[in-house]
């Protein structure tokens, strides 16, 4: 049974949930986008207000499957906040497509219920639930435009992989069941070290696949194979859902899992992380070298900046925890500043994705290039953005653990991606003024999306300028 | 509070410039002199009212501006200054004047934004040199990058997405090996004594087993070696020099390649005095490979720009000799090269750079006899290149003359091979001379010669040059304190070590 003080623990989820059924009545009654999107915020930003009721009475078990603590409350905190710069963004590029609107905020809603019940999730089956939410409503969700050909590819190309990695992940699931007999974390910690004999071997195979699982989800090296073009086919503010709301779920949970289970104490789990970790960095960098599509750059490069977090994530000293946390905010901030560049450059016909979009945008649109510039340099890792201090952070964690291979390869391998950011940001200011004012174009309006895209600039230069006060919470925050 | 005054000028400054040039580009060209001026005379006030710069015993800045950052790492935003720092800031500044004035007819296209660029790393440098809170200090070294990257790849000539992009990814790699670094020191103090701190004076007295002090120490050397630039990590600097519009040459040549040598003489040999020691026979037969190097690659050139960016691998590589040779003589030389090729480099580079405004050329078979059309630009022209192949009485002289006479001290094979770097020089001085500027005029130039405003620029630079050649000794007095103070924590440090061997 669930007591008082957990119905109060878990507000945010209800309100999460309560949200799209909301919008689904209203929208049988009277359509209207604008309203639409109202409503998604309101929910939204009653869940956020409701994180600060729920923190009084954290931390709460609620059932076997839900563990709402300061930690999950943190990565609560993140994804609502990813998906109302989300939301903001898809209101003026749904505008521009004769599509039904109202239905992509059920989606996006009912898609970061899923994520937060991950960020939350103590135990197997709320795993796979969150998981599923999350999955099914994105298969949506990518294939969004649906007139659209890249679009129909990445909606189904996601269909086909993610339901091939849940099996994978439901089979690991299986084998860890049938060697420890429980599905709940903190049971299965303890059950573990007692393990011994043939219930051992099932034990690994079994990890192997739920890793596996959720290395799909987070596009790590070698199972990256889908991102690209699903970056590239989803409509720009999907893409930028699925590289920050999706993925900061799993890592939530990956997170907490390791940190239950003790599996850093795991010899093969930490080689597979490591070996994993390695290949993501270069394989992400080194894939994005001489790409001429401006999604498919992000995409690789968010494969790459996985990679970085493993880094802080293996390294596992007192640091990674936070190293990790404030890794994934910065990121979540810079990339879906990235794509909200993209977004605000779209028209009806094309997404701007080819460098050609790019060029002489300084000169013609300095704002817009300047938000863009901001994020790529975050990317990149120079200071006075947030990416300077994720990546500071994260090279700290490793050299307090003293993995240094792990770290020289993350330098060399940041450093051949500055390669590609910069081919980006040269295409910006390339021209000169005089030939942007010839072609001057009429810039379309999204408001809205700009005005989002101003808020992620001040919290980029925030974050990376003074960090102090998030780091605080992160730091009250670990894994329970 | 000057301190950050030096740096929020330039910031402001440069935004003011952004915004103003979309109403007048004059406006924006006098606001980036004027903040530029201002940081010049404030820097001036400071060095003659503490003139000669003595520390007390316990003393290690003159001046210091301490705020806390993120208490719980021990990061502060700690600016200090000290005599070696004032003297580089004044250079930098004084460079920072040369060229706003220097793009005052060259750069039409997109004024606002290449000033706000060009103030803005000078407000980087400046921070280099004074940061004394390593986080803080890495910060500055890294957000210089931007601005000069922007500088060459927007306003530079032919080729320059290629080099901006290689001087980009030169400095990003090595920066992050001193990243690497900073915070392996960090977590060594802090397994030591237990405190988390960045601060250079917390961190200086860190003792760690030599194999971990060398490692330590490589990936500060390659940062600042990358920059200064050392052979073989010098390949960056031909194409940046070459691509760069005129006043990013100056800045690269006068200012940044200094932050190499500044960080060496600041941070390498301090810090990790015995690895320095250890590492000093490699280091120094590095540093005279570029001097030879470097002088025979300027005389193969046929681009007037790029002879010059080769002559500044063979300068810094004096440098580098100096530092690690690191006795009184060859320090002090060090800092006078550092200082006196700013201002002949970078005197060159405007030159050159106000020829090319001229002629549209840099190659010297389209030049040659330029003396009969322009011969204001031509005398001054080979007045800096008698200063950069050594002449006495000009600042180069004195400053790779003493390093000559310290590293005398230590190797005399490492004296002669430098010496014979200086040889070398009169080769590609004379064949700019003879094959830019002598001769008969065959291509037929009829030229503007100076305009008052280039010899508003150049006359200063004439002047200091003859100072430093004629009477060093004031800025040598300034740097006197401070490098007893190097020189004193490095030995004690040293003294330590080898007590703990025996």
């Amino acid at each position: 049974m669930i007591s008082g003080a957990g119905l109060v623990a878990i507000l945010p989820l209800l309100l999460l949930a309560v949200t799209p059924v909301a919008l689904m009545l209203i929208s049988t009654i009277h359509r209207s986008h604008r309203m639409a999107l109202g409503l998604t915020l309101l929910g939204l930003a009653a869940s956020f207000g409701s994180l600060w009721i729920a923190a009084d009475v954290a931390p709460q078990r609620v059932t076997a499957l839900l563990t709402i603590d300061q930690y999950a409350l943190v990565y609560f905190g993140m994804i609502i906040a990813a998906t109302v710069a989300v939301a903001g963004l898809a209101y003026g590029y749904l505008e521009q497509h004769a599509v039904e609107k109202e239905e992509f905020y059920i989606l996006l809603v009912t898609a970061t219920l899923g994520a937060a019940v991950l960020a939350a999730s103590s135990h197997f089956v709320s795993f796979f639930l969150g998981l599923e939410i999350l999955s099914i409503s994105l298969y949506a969700l990518n294939a969004y435009i649906y007139s659209r050909k890249t679009a129909l590819e990445a909606g189904i190309k996601y269909l086909v992989l993610a339901a091939a990695s849940a099996a994978i992940l439901l089979f690991g699931m299986a084998l860890i069941y049938a060697a420890v007999g429980t599905m709940e974390f903190g049971h299965m910690a303890e059950l573990m070290t007692e393990t011994a004999g043939p219930n051992r071997t099932l034990l690994l195979p079994g990890l192997a696949m739920v890793i596996t699982g959720m290395a799909f989800k987070l596009a790590l090296v070698p199972f990256h194979m889908w991102t690209p073009d699903v970056y590239q086919g989803a409509p720009p503010p999907v893409a930028a859902f699925i590289a920050t709301v999706s993925k900061g779920g799993i890592f939530a949970l990956l997170l907490r899992y390791f940190y239950r289970l003790e599996l850093h104490n795991y010899a093969p789990v930490v080689v597979v992380f490591t070996i994993i970790a390695i290949a993501s960095m270069l394989g992400g960098n080194l894939l994005a070298l001489l790409q001429p599509n401006v999604k498919r750059i992000l995409a690789y490069s968010s494969i790459a900046h996985m990679g970085y977090v493993l880094v802080a994530f293996i390294a596992s000293g007192m640091l990674a925890v936070e190293a990790v946390t404030f890794y994934l905010i910065a990121y979540f901030v810079t990339i879906i500043g990235a794509f909200g560049v993209v977004t605000v450059l779209s028209s009806r016909e094309y997404d701007a994705e080819s460098l050609e979009a790019y060029r002489g945008l300084f000169w013609r649109r300095p704002a817009l290039a300047g938000v863009m510039t901001a994020m790529l340099l975050s990317l990149i890792g120079i200071p006075v953005t947030a990416g300077f201090i994720g990546k500071f952070y994260v090279v700290a964690a490793g050299a307090s653990s003293s993995a240094w291979a792990l770290i020289i390869i993350l330098v060399i391998s940041s450093s051949v991606g500055a390669f590609y950011y910069l081919r980006v940001i040269f295409a910006l200011y390339a021209g000169t003024p005089e030939a942007a004012e010839r072609s001057a174009e009429v810039a379309p309006r999204m408001a809205f999306g700009s005005s989002v895209l101003v808020v992620l600039t001040l919290l980029l230069v925030w974050l990376g300028v003074y960090p102090a006060p998030l780091l605080h919470v992160i730091r009250a925050a670990l894994p329970g | 509070m000057i301190l950050v005054w030096f740096i929020a000028i330039l910031a402001v400054g440069g935004a003011a410039c952004w915004v103003v040039a979309r109403w007048s580009t004059a406006v924006c060209r006098w606001i980036a002199l004027a903040a530029t001026a201002a940081d010049f005379v404030l820097s001036l006030a400071l060095w003659i009212r503490n003139y000669p710069v003595n520390l007390l015993r316990q003393q290690y800045w003159l001046l210091q501006v301490n705020w806390t950052w993120f208490n719980d790492a021990g990061i502060h935003f700690h600016l200090a200054i000290d005599g070696l720092s004032l003297l580089l800031v004044v250079l930098t500044f004084f460079l920072g004047i040369v060229s706003v004035l220097a793009s005052w007819t060259e750069i039409r296209e997109g004024v606002g934004f290449f000033h706000l660029n060009l103030l803005w790393v000078l407000a980087g440098i400046t921070g280099v040199f004074l940061a004394v809170d390593l986080f803080l200090f890495y910060f500055a070294w890294e957000l210089m990058l931007i601005p000069m990257y922007f500088l060459i790849a927007i306003w530079g000539h032919e080729r320059r997405v290629y080099a901006a992009v290689k001087f980009f990814l030169f400095t990003q790699l090595s920066g992050l090996l001193m990243l690497i670094s900073i915070l392996a020191l960090y977590f060594i103090h802090h397994s030591a004594t237990g405190v988390y701190s960045f601060e250079y004076s917390d961190l200086i007295g860190t003792s760690m087993p030599l194999h971990v002090a060398v490692w330590v120490m490589l990936g500060f050397f390659i940062a600042f070696a990358v920059k200064l630039p050392m052979v073989p990590v010098h390949t960056w600097l031909p194409d940046a020099h070459t691509e760069a519009p005129t006043a990013g040459s100056v800045i690269l040549a006068g200012l940044l390649l200094k932050t190499g040598a500044y960080g060496l003489l600041r941070f390498v040999v301090p810090l990790f005095p015995t690895a320095a020691h250890w590492f000093s026979p490699v280091a120094t037969i590095l540093a005279v490979i570029g001097i030879l190097y470097g002088a025979v690659l300027a005389f193969a050139q046929t681009d007037l720009k790029r002879l010059v960016a080769y002559t500044s691998v063979s300068h810094l590589g004096f440098v580098l000799l100096g530092i690690f040779v690191w006795n009184k003589l060859a320090l002090e030389g060090a800092l006078i090269t550092i200082i006196a090729h700013g201002i002949s480099t970078g005197a060159l580079f405007v030159l050159v750079g106000a020829l090319q405004e001229r002629i549209h050329t840099r190659e010297m078979d389209r030049t040659g006899g330029l003396w009969q059309t322009i011969p204001r630009l031509s005398g001054a022209a080979m007045f800096f290149v008698m200063a950069s192949i050594g002449l006495p009485g000009l600042g180069d002289f004195v400053g790779e003359f003493l390093i000559l006479l310290g590293t005398y001290k230590v190797s005399v094979g490492l004296t002669v091979a430098a010496a014979i770097g200086v040889l070398f020089s009169t080769l590609y001085g004379l064949k700019f001379i003879q094959r830019a500027l002598h001769g008969s005029n065959n291509h037929h130039w009829e030229l503007h010669d100076l305009f008052a405003r280039e010899v508003v620029i150049i006359a200063p630079m004439i002047l200091i040059l003859l100072w430093l050649g004629l009477f060093p000794q004031p800025v040598l007095n300034t740097f006197t304190a401070t490098m007893d103070k190097l020189q004193q924590t490095a030995s004690q440090q040293q003294q330590a070590y080898e007590g703990g061997q025996q």
